[in-house]
């Protein structure tokens, strides 16, 4: 008997993975169509939404461009965690109205030289110190799912620098909204409100962080965490919170939210990291919403190259 | 037709329209952006509810004085392990493809997974000695003792809800009072039962 070594599969019989998610996306229409036949089809079930809200004047493509394909407006907004609002996933747009975002104002206090208040004209209309660009960024939520999202925003790094942070200045802490008579999520105290996330002041100041007022060349919608938001793309999403009043510059290192709500499931650094899973579920795979088979989670979310000097020489299990 | 025959029936209609309607808006595109979590999802709440309903036959029969009731018991546990099954199907074959190194992982490296197949693998013996040529050899008491079975699996189901949870915990909350509630009514009508046999066998001595 010859025992061999199982030949390679060659290359001309592997499907390109393009062209199996368009079978996939062919088979989909198969059964749409079938079902049409049928009698079941219900287009009315499927309604696209048009993109509303004020266009916004920005500089495309920004920093860091990318040429992924974004996700849909409907996939992105239809789509997302924002307890405030409720605790599923379509329960942010449901409920969008609840969320008062005029008139807004952001406050910038602490550790810094020249404390600010901004309103909410300062922050959409473009601006010498935070001109508006478009950045196309990977978002990569804890439940191991992601999306590509073409933001428009400023980086913080550079409001922040304009404001000088003092020698005290150690992390960054934001908070959202606080509105438990409108916001029906903290109505019924999901979590403990207002909703709070924290970044070392070096990954604040890191140019891939990003804070948004704006998607698809609009401004936010509500349930997207409207007006200002902040996009931590290397970093689980839980910790870019949306709907911020506040950013303080601080000495010590501060509590944030779902850290703890469960410190073993969701750290404070939450770096995007295939090798380290989650207590109830696996971080080695991710589903980018709109394909059907799980792609592979990259360190980082991909921005090794960018952000991983930041924590040169770090225990990387104190990274999760 | 016979009312218990309607009876025995009237589950199976009720109990699939929503399978019918999931099928419906998953190939219209309907289900969101994340169509196979939406179908993983109301596939394991539709088995869950099916359970309590299953559960709650005998102490409503109980309650209402009306025996015909039990039929009902047959149809809802075969449902609820129907829809038990599709929805381990869907998270094999949608969610991981039927890649089955990440689905080993999953089955014995999350709690909350090996929770919800124990609960399966339990319903499976009840769901093969449910015809009654089966039941009729296994004999009324074994039968009876075999059945006790769904017990530790509406155990098992709950706490496999409560392991995905990550902060809204209402559903489940309303999960266990309903649970509560029929293992309250068995344990008053348990304890009545034992209390009318003592009575019995001391007015016999």
């Amino acid at each position: 008997m010859l025992i061999g070594t199982p030949a390679e599969i060659p290359a001309r019989d592997i499907t390109p993975e393009g062209v199996y998610r368009q079978r996939r996306r062919f088979i989909g229409a198969g059964v749409a169509s079938l079902l049409a036949a049928l009698g079941l089809g219900l287009p009315s079930l499927a309604l696209a939404r048009t993109p509303t809200g004020r266009i916004l004047d920005y500089r495309k493509p920004g920093a860091f461009p990318s040429d992924e394909e974004s996700n849909s407006y409907d996939d992105i907004t239809g789509y997302s965690n924002f307890y405030e609002l409720g605790s599923g996933k379509s329960d942010p747009q449901a409920n969008a109205k609840a969320l008062q975002t005029d008139p807004w104002s952001l406050v910038i206090e602490g550790e810094v030289k020249r404390p600010v208040t901004l309103a909410l004209e300062d922050l959409l209309s473009p601006h010498a110190a935070h001109p508006l660009e478009e950045r196309i960024y990977r978002l990569r939520c804890v439940e191991a799912w992601s999306m590509v999202i073409p933001w428009v925003g400023f980086p913080l790094g550079r409001l922040l620098k304009r404001l000088e942070p003092t020698s005290r200045a150690r992390y960054v802490v934001f908070q959202s909204i606080l509105d438990p008579e409108r916001l029906p999520g903290q109505k019924s105290r999901l979590l403990p409100w207002p909703y709070q996330e924290a970044l070392r002041l070096d990954e604040a100041l890191h140019p891939l962080t990003l804070l948004a007022v704006g998607l698809y060349g609009r401004v936010l919608p509500n349930e997207n965490g409207a007006p200002i938001r902040l996009v931590v793309p290397w970093k689980y999403g839980f910790k870019s919170i949306k709907s911020i009043v506040r950013i303080r510059l601080v000495t010590e290192r501060p509590h944030t939210t779902w850290n703890r709500h469960a410190p073993q499931e969701y750290g404070f650094f939450a770096n995007v990291d295939p090798a380290v899973d989650h207590p109830r579920w696996s971080q080695s795979r991710e589903r980018r919403i709109g394909e059907f088979l799980k792609r592979p989670t990259l360190p980082y979310n991909g921005y090794e190259q960018q952000v991983a000097p930041l924590y040169r020489g770090m225990d990387p299990t104190a990274l999760r | 037709m016979k009312p218990t025959t309607v009876l025995q029936l009237l589950p199976w209609p009720i109990a699939l329209a929503p399978l019918g309607w999931l099928g419906i808006r998953f190939a219209n595109g309907a289900l969101g952006a994340n169509p196979i979590e939406a179908v993983i999802r109301e596939l394991g709440q539709s088995a869950l509810w099916l359970l309590l309903a299953t559960l709650a036959v005998s102490p409503l029969r109980r309650r209402l004085g009306w025996p015909p009731l039990a039929v009902l018991r047959r149809p809802l546990g075969l449902l609820t392990c129907g829809y038990a099954l599709l929805h381990l199907g869907a998270y094999g074959g949608l969610d991981q493809a039927f890649f089955w190194p990440a689905i080993a992982a999953d089955l014995t490296k999350r709690p909350f997974m090996t929770l919800g197949l124990a609960a399966l693998l339990l319903m499976l013996p009840l769901a093969a000695t449910s015809p009654r040529a089966v039941a009729r050899r296994l004999g009324a008491t074994a039968w009876r003792r075999l059945h006790r079975l769904v017990h530790p699996i509406a155990l098992l189901a709950l706490l496999h809800h409560y392991w995905l949870i990550k902060a809204d915990y209402r559903p489940a909350l309303v999960e266990t009072a309903v649970l509560t509630l029929l293992w309250g009514e068995r344990l008053v009508h348990g304890v009545a039962h034992w209390r009318n046999r003592v009575a019995r066998m001391e007015f016999t001595r």
